[in-house]
């Protein structure tokens, strides 16, 4: 339970039982790590809930994600970069979407990487929109430990901070800024 | 092309370096005609600044022509250009309240922790100024990529000379913020401290806003007599003391505005997670606050206070009682360049305000090390190096 008088997110609880407290919130609850992280983009919440739901467009801001297919309009396929050049791949479905303000999903079963989301869209007057996500993961041990150390690199946070930062970069821009200078430097940064 | 790159401490070299390229359609690439040396790339030349790394291009002020142009840009090829130090996007909320140099969007997402950590929120992308503020490539070269060229360079009219433009960049609109911020009112006395480029400007933009009287503080003779040029009293703090001067000076009242204009010249930024290479560093140190200290000891009962000087982490022995019980005003910030550029080039254009006399040598590129090492070793003399590529053209 959270204290009286604090409303504080969950995702910034001091307390353990916090995770379980998130999973409340997401319809399929997949995974035991809890990463939130809100961020606020100078756009309408209709624009940016339908540039989030086609899922295919997460490898443009999303760092370690190489590839994701809609196969229908609730079930995609994703397919993640892992080390020596692996892929880890895994199905997710939509479990919730209520259009302009919410999509949560989760990995279908079998995933070698059970994970969850949910990525919610509030007005926030003249400044446009807060986006906010909250995924669970499962940190898993050995060689899927190592592919999830990558996905989500040393701190699961700080990905999530950066990969909405390039997505707010994006919708307010039009493009993801770079301190590159030239294509090859970009490239490589990229890899 | 050829630019001056990072190596370390007091090794600034020109290399030959891979030209730049549009990657974002917003982009332009400009062919730099002026670039000037900054006071604070003196402690990037000292390498007190963390997070640069060996060829590092310098450089954040800087003009040319526009030669290549992404498909979003509003530039023309063949325009000339002044560019801002800060790259802002134009489209976030902050760039929409004129706060440029916050910009959400100018500084890369992986950039953006260290600032995150030690600020709590990371501040806009910066050029040539170490991997903090981003991680560009600055000026002090042939070429460079120019993000958000629909929002930063000004375009400068054909037959105005370079010189007389090129501080729109930085220093000049950073001078004019400083005064600004210290809401001036006409019969005021305004105390600057420092006289290099920015608190000169301070000092012409302070009577332009209507001051009486401008006290500056330095201790180069040079610098002085270039402030009193322009109509200022000075103190020359090796041969008096400062805050004594001051009470005396203003009848025992204080200066109603403190501008702090010490040191680093408004842009420059230190990272104290490297806390011992602060500590070990005289930047930071007392003097550095010492500024700051006596322009609120001085500042009169319910005046104001303006630091466009640089600090970037702690400061001991802060006069809070002072500040709190004096009932001061402080205003600070990094420039909002794109906010002052057209009201400043009309200024310029009219001769209002006078931008060339600061520039005491003009160097082709290829001798920018020279100018590191002679604006470094003689402060008094070197007020301001231009480097002109076009020079080696014509040498060669």
């Amino acid at each position: 339970m959270a204290a009286p008088h604090d409303d504080a997110p969950i995702t910034a609880s001091k307390r353990t039982e916090k995770t379980a407290q998130a999973a409340e919130n997401i319809t399929e609850p997949k995974g035991s790590s809890l990463v939130g992280q809100s961020v606020t983009i100078n756009r309408p919440r209709h624009e940016l809930y339908a540039k989030w739901r086609d899922f295919s467009g997460f490898p443009n801001f999303m760092e370690n994600i190489e590839r994701v297919e809609m196969i229908d309009d609730v079930t995609s396929h994703w397919a993640v970069k892992g080390p020596g050049g692996s892929t880890i791949e895994w199905d997710a479905v939509v479990t919730e979407d209520q259009p302009d303000r919410l999509i949560a999903w989760s990995s279908a079963e079998g995933a070698d990487v059970p994970n969850s989301g949910r990525v919610e869209f509030r007005d926030a007057g003249e400044r446009g929109t807060i986006v906010s996500a909250t995924i669970l993961y499962d940190p898993p041990a050995g060689i899927i430990g190592k592919l999830i150390a990558k996905m989500f690199q040393r701190e699961p946070a700080l990905q999530a901070r950066r990969d909405l930062r390039r997505f707010k970069q994006l919708m307010e821009t039009g493009e993801i800024a770079t301190s590159a200078r030239t294509a090859r430097a970009l490239e490589e940064e990229a890899a | 092309m050829r630019a001056l790159t990072w190596h370390g401490k007091h090794d600034v070299r020109v290399d030959t370096v891979d030209d730049p390229e549009i990657l974002n359609p917003r982009d332009a690439i400009i062919k730099v005609t002026s670039t000037a040396i900054c006071g604070s790339d003196l402690h990037l030349y000292d390498g007190y600044i963390p997070t640069m790394q060996a060829g590092d291009i310098l450089g954040h002020e800087f003009m040319g022509e526009v030669v290549e142009t992404g498909p979003q840009s509003t530039l023309k090829k063949g325009q000339r250009v002044v560019v801002p130090f800060t790259i802002s996007c134009g489209s976030c909320y902050h760039c929409g309240k004129h706060q440029y140099s916050a910009c959400d969007n100018s500084n890369p997402a992986d950039n953006q922790d260290i600032a995150d950590t030690l600020y709590g929120q990371p501040m806009a992308g910066l050029f040539g100024y170490s991997h903090m503020t981003g991680g560009y490539a600055g000026g002090q070269a042939e070429y460079v990529r120019v993000p958000f060229s629909d929002v930063g360079p000004i375009v400068i009219p054909d037959g105005v000379e370079d010189d007389k433009v090129l501080f729109l960049s930085d220093i000049l609109p950073t001078g004019w913020q400083a005064a600004e911020n210290a809401e001036i009112e006409p019969g005021d006395t305004v105390a600057v401290w420092g006289c290099g480029p920015v608190g000169l400007f301070c000092v012409q933009s302070a009577f332009l806003m209507g001051a009486e009287r401008v006290i500056a503080i330095d201790h180069f003779p040079q610098r002085l007599e270039m402030a009193a040029k322009f109509g200022a009293e000075t103190i020359n703090y090796e041969d008096s003391q400062t805050y004594e001067a001051l009470m005396e000076m203003t009848g025992g009242i204080g200066p109603d505005a403190c501008i702090d204009a010490v040191g680093l010249e408004a842009h420059g930024l230190f990272v104290d997670n490297v806390w011992d290479q602060i500590k070990a560093s005289t930047f930071l140190g007392t003097d550095r606050a010492h500024s700051i200290r006596q322009a609120i000891l001085a500042c009169r009962k319910g005046g104001r206070v303006s630091m466009p000087a640089v600090y970037g982490g702690f400061v001991d022995k802060f006069p809070l009682g002072a500040f709190m019980q004096k009932g001061l005003t402080l205003k600070t910030g990094q420039t909002h360049v794109q906010h002052y550029l057209p009201g400043l080039l009309t200024a310029v254009l009219e001769d209002k305000i006078d931008t060339t006399f600061l520039i005491s040598h003009r160097l082709g590129l290829e001798q920018a090390p020279d100018g590191y090492r002679m604006f470094h070793d003689h402060q008094n003399e070197v007020t301001k190096v231009v480097l002109k590529p076009g020079l080696d053209r014509i040498a060669s």
